[in-house]
């Protein structure tokens, strides 16, 4: 099945909403926990995040991206914790599994809303870094969707950038709009 | 009789979550085996005797969807239902599922309730 292809890049309130409609669902279903969603902007390349749990996630297709889910070491464990009913106090092997699997539920459903606007993509499997004091660089020239979440009293993030691939380009589309969101 | 469950799935949370959750459905579940991937499944299926299997569909090494399709091509498990289990959204892979002989199919994130209502009927 085609999906439908939009003549319009989204809009960051669209990109914010699907966002949002993801997170607030994954959290609820799998964790029974509420994220609140809290500031929402845009964000130039360069310098990206130095510290916490971050899950790492590639999109392809007619639109490229990558998204990134991130949040502090406490809040990670108890994700862990509650996801998997263990006592998790220290990030381990399982907690970043369940951070990578939070990824993948997060984005693999913002992928399935997205293809109703942007065509079919595809996820690469997720990565998950953690440590602190590390430097990471958005690199290319697109902008970056942040949205934050407020979770048990801890942030949690979730960044996206997006762009046409070359042939998308060539039909006519352009990258999403850059503006600044209240 | 109690019946062994074999789940796929490459995340090992995502395993444990499934485990637990078959136990509180208060069927009757023997063992539950684990296979990180469809080449792992298969391999297990190889020693092992399972009544049902709950995998995912996006897994490296071997995807559930071929994992599936080499399940229902072989006499010795073909008549085992499989549920799949996945954030995977894109209708074709679903309908591919459905006509390789996926029993059902669950889409990720799930509560308790939508993996105990798949499973009655079939335990």
């Amino acid at each position: 099945m085609s999906a439908t292809i939009a003549a319009e890049a989204p809009t960051p309130e669209e990109i914010v909403e699907w966002v949002t409609t993801c997170t607030t669902e994954v959290f609820q279903t799998m964790l029974g926990m509420e994220a609140q969603r809290g500031a929402h902007f845009v964000e130039d390349p360069g310098k990206g995040l130095t510290m916490g749990v971050i899950g790492i996630i590639g999109l392809v297709g007619e639109w490229t991206g990558t998204a990134v889910v991130s949040c502090s070491s406490p809040l990670a464990c108890k994700i862990a914790t509650t996801m998997m009913m263990e006592e998790y106090p220290s990030v381990t092997d399982e907690v970043l599994d369940a951070m990578a699997e939070m990824t993948n539920m997060i984005i693999g459903n913002l992928k399935n809303i997205m293809e109703g606007k942007l065509g079919l993509m595809g996820l690469s499997i997720p990565a998950v870094v953690f440590g602190r004091n590390f430097a990471t660089r958005r690199s290319g020239k697109e902008s970056w969707y942040v949205t934050q979440f407020l979770v048990d009293g801890e942030r949690f993030d979730v960044q996206l950038c997006l762009a046409p691939t070359q042939s998308r380009l060539l039909k006519g589309s352009s990258a999403p709009r850059i503006m600044t969101l209240a | 009789m109690a019946m062994d469950v074999l789940i796929v799935d490459d995340s090992a949370a995502i395993r444990k979550i499934l485990q637990r959750v078959l136990r509180q459905t208060e069927m009757p579940i023997g063992t539950i085996h684990e296979a990180g991937d469809g080449l792992e499944a298969l391999a297990l299926l190889e020693k092992q005797t399972v009544g049902l299997i709950l995998s995912d569909i996006n897994m490296p090494n071997m995807d559930g969807l071929e994992m599936l399709g080499k399940i229902k091509s072989n006499d010795a498990y073909k008549s085992v239902p499989v549920i799949m289990i996945t954030t995977e959204g894109n209708q074709s892979k679903v309908m591919e599922a459905v006509s390789l002989g996926a029993a059902g199919y669950v889409r990720k994130p799930f509560t308790t309730e939508q993996i105990k209502e798949k499973l009655t009927g079939l335990l």
